[in-house]
């Protein structure tokens, strides 16, 4: 009974999208009030519609109700009770449905906090927004219907992925969701700008806190995703330049160029026409990501669906989304004008290098991901395209990228002298070379590449802190006088610094990883010894372990730096009861300096084991520098600015109606 | 210089730098595309030495030999075999009998030595490459009777 009211709810809730995508947006153009008025409620109506739907899927795998067949196929009686909560979104169907429900949130979020904005601004974007519903719900229950019978019932399930049980699973896909729908909430205020035809310096301050916010959630899914790839999948890689982590990462991207050129367009009301394109192809790449890892292109652990249908449906879904908002924007974005002028070396042009080089990036990621697939789908042979491409083209785009980083917030508005601004950034730059090289120096190995990731690193470092310096310097030496003056800048200033110097963590990590990790496969036999980098792998023994709905082989390490014991870890075998696959559950020993990563192999002859034994010196720092990125953007996000919006929007109120 | 020549030197330098970008991506590229050949094909010399490349099908039954970390097995299509030298661990769904992907180079004495190995996902997927390849194989016989 509770699946068909699922399902029901599911039907209502496509109605509802339907007059909500509708209704409010003919209200705006023919400036009716009351047909206006209906967006708020339909989109919470709507929302409430999935949220019935959702919880009686929870409630299906919660209640082991093996007659809905998508609960058959990825849950089981012996499954935790987390697992089963987090297996709604273990499979294709229940992710739709977590896409759907995390877009009704963003939908709901934005009918609540739009208070201010004028009426028939809101109504364009909310009713974008149901048309966005429409297309994914229409897709839901045509092609994926998570509550389809099982007849007969199935006596028990057959058990989610053991890759999935896990915490991380419980994690990861919702807040990447967010990001990725996020940023459905920008596409929507462009169109709506495009529209209604009236695109400004508000518009853009009204858009910077959502595309913000989703830009977070994107970041944190994104790192979250790669931790768990990490110590997971067992081998140690952390990124792998998967199509299905540059489906994520492309829009990341172009969220991330959007949220720069957002500030331009907002404090110098220029990039007017690059923004909204920006908002549209963050979107346009959002749906690009959920088409390859959803229709089955692509052939990973994200890939579920094979229901040619499902392809062909997204496929079309992609073509009519952003062929329409492209095609409108071509039509109105003339319009929009130019804004103003600014000169060669300015925070504008160092900004608009930041969104050359995030589009070069982005579009090398789509030409290395889509290639194959374009080759494949003509039938011209099957290729991949390997990691050195990506890497090679990333440092090489990244170099120039982080060398206006460090400028750009230290430039002045609209122009300044450069020599001034070299005179402001030549002790930061002389710093960040000596800092390099001594940090080389103790690392003790070093390449070019390694070299210029530590530069790269520092500089950033090194260019906030002469920003910081410049800011707070005026109150002289005082601590007291100098917290209170730290305190006073706009959290949008410390927002950045703390993003930027997010991206300094990051590189330092990815080049010390990329240096100094070392990894070696040996065979051990209990009492034998391996040694890494100095660290002494001693396997003790090897003994049989249950778990709740596996068993499996756990080999006790014990490991020495000197004779001195650092660490004892326990890697395991693992084989699921129902799945019946082997699954390699690795141990980690880490500290901010290292990790130690333990995998098993395999048993070979006389009771040995091949093992891979690494030793990963900061490897964490790029996880840490994602969060750093992420606090940083919430803390931008917080400024005060966007919440004082009452008395900005009174005068723009006029305008929007017509 | 006049403020027209000075945008006309950024807009050149601007869009020499956009080139050479594009130039240096698009070389990254061509020489990071790695191509996918069957156990067939390279049987009939059509695989490239000394550059990397992907080989795909079936490991076949027994042919598994262990030694220490290095370890040596055979892929098939059916048709053709394809030995393969490997050190390391191997993914936790590599098989005998089970479908098998492959990248590395091809070695004088004829052995693919593999950098990396690359199996299935779940009990009722095979990596698309070894698929293709043992449909191509599967063409192949039917056309042209072995034996």
């Amino acid at each position: 009974m509770i699946p068909e009211l699922g399902h029901l709810a599911l039907i209502l809730a496509l109605a509802v999208a339907l007059a909500q995508g509708v209704l409010p947006l003919a209200g705006a153009q023919r400036a009716r009030t009351d047909w206006m008025a209906l967006a708020r409620p339909l989109a919470i109506v709507q929302a409430l519609c999935i949220v019935l739907a959702y919880a009686s899927l929870t409630a299906a795998f919660v209640r082991d109700d093996f007659s809905v067949s998508y609960v058959a196929a990825h849950s089981n009686s012996h499954l935790p009770l987390a697992y089963r909560v987090a297996g709604v979104w273990g499979g294709h169907e229940g992710s739709l449905l977590l896409w759907q429900l995390m877009l009704n949130l963003w939908t709901v979020a934005v009918a609540l906090f739009s208070r201010s904005l004028p009426l028939a601004f809101v109504a364009r974007i909310l009713a974008v927004m149901g048309l966005v519903s429409v297309g994914f719900l229409l897709f839901t229950l045509l092609t994926s219907n998570p509550f389809d019978r099982l007849l007969p019932p199935a006596f028990d399930g057959r058990d989610l992925n053991p890759l999935l049980q896990d915490p991380g699973m419980v994690l990861h896909p919702p807040m990447l969701y967010m990001g990725y729908v996020g940023f459905s909430v920008a596409f929507a205020f462009a169109v709506a700008a495009l529209i209604g035809g009236h695109l400004d310096q508000a518009w853009a301050r009204w858009t910077r806190p959502w595309v913000t916010a989703a830009w977070i959630f994107m970041t944190i899914g994104i790192a979250l995703g790669s931790w768990w790839a990490y110590y997971e999948l067992g081998w140690g890689g952390w990124w792998f330049w998967d199509p299905v982590e540059n489906a994520s990462f492309m829009p990341w991207l172009a969220g991330t160029a959007l949220i720069h050129s957002l500030a331009v367009t907002e404090k110098r009301n220029s990039f007017k026409a690059w923004t909204v394109l920006l908002a549209i192809v963050a979107f346009s790449l959002s749906l690009l990501g959920t088409f390859l890892v959803r229709s089955g292109v692509l052939s990973s652990v994200h890939a579920f669906a094979t229901d040619p249908r499902r392809g062909i449906f997204i496929l079309a879904f992609l073509v009519v989304a952003i062929g329409a908002s492209l095609a409108l924007y071509a039509w109105r974005a003339p319009k929009i004008g130019l804004g103003q002028r600014f000169g060669v070396v300015s925070r504008e042009s160092m900004l608009l290098a930041n969104n050359v080089f995030l589009a070069a990036a982005t579009g090398a990621v789509l030409l290395g991901t889509l290639y194959p697939l374009f080759l494949d789908s003509l039938g011209l042979g099957k290729i991949s395209v390997g990691p050195p491409y990506f890497e090679t083209v990333f440092a090489l785009l990244m170099a120039p990228l982080v060398a206006t980083m460090g400028i750009g917030p230290l430039a002045h508005w609209r122009g300044d002298a450069a020599a001034s601004l070299a005179r402001r950034l030549g002790i930061a730059l002389a710093a960040a070379l000596v800092a390099a090289l001594v940090s080389s120096w103790i690392g003790g190995r070093w390449s070019a590449w390694s070299l210029l990731g530590l530069v790269l690193a520092w500089w950033i470092v090194c260019a906030v802190a002469t920003d910081l310096y410049e800011r707070l310097q005026p109150a002289g030496w005082s601590p007291a006088r100098l917290a209170a003056r730290l305190a006073q800048q706009p959290r949008a200033m410390a927002g950045m610094w703390l993003a930027h110097l997010g991206v300094a963590v990051f590189i330092f990590g990815v080049t010390v990883v990329k240096t100094h990790d070392v990894e070696r496969d040996v065979k051990l036999a209990p009492g034998g010894v391996a040694s890494v980098n100095g660290y002494d792998f001693k396997l003790v023994g090897l003994r049989e372990v249950e778990g709740p709905n596996y068993r499996a082989v756990q080999g006790d390490f014990e490991v020495a730096k000197g004779g001195r014991r650092v660490a004892t870890m326990h890697p395991q075998k693992r084989v699921y009861r129902v799945q019946r696959e082997p699954m390699t559950e690795a141990a980690i020993d880490s500290n901010p300096l290292r990790d130690l990563y333990v995998s098993m192999g395999e048993p070979v002859d006389g009771g040995a084991w091949i093992v891979r034994l690494q030793h990963k010196p900061f490897v964490t720092w790029i996880w840490g520098g994602c969060v750093l990125m992420a606090l940083g953007g919430a803390l931008a996000a917080s400024d005060r600015r966007y919440r004082v919006k009452q008395r900005a929007f009174a005068a723009h109120g006029v305008v929007v109606g017509r | 210089m006049t403020p027209r020549r000075k945008r006309l030197v950024i807009v050149l330098g601007g869009t020499a730098g956009i080139a050479a970008a594009a130039a240096l991506v698009l070389s990254a590229f061509q020489s990071n595309l790695v191509f996918f050949y069957t156990p067939t094909q390279v049987a009939a010399n059509e695989a490239p030495t000394g550059r990397t490349f992907r080989v795909g099908g079936l490991v076949q039954e027994g042919s598994v030999a262990r030694d220490g970390v290095a370890v040596r097995f055979v892929v098939t299509d059916t048709a053709r075999q394809m030995p393969v030298r490997y050190e390391g661990v191997l993914p936790d769904l590599f098989r005998e009998g089970k479908g098998v992907v492959a990248q590395g180079q091809l070695a004088a004495d004829g052995v693919f030595v593999a950098r990396e190995v690359l199996a299935k996902h779940d009990e009722n997927y095979m990596p698309p490459e070894a698929a293709e390849a043992l449909k191509q194989a599967g063409k192949a016989t039917t056309l042209v009777p072995k034996r």
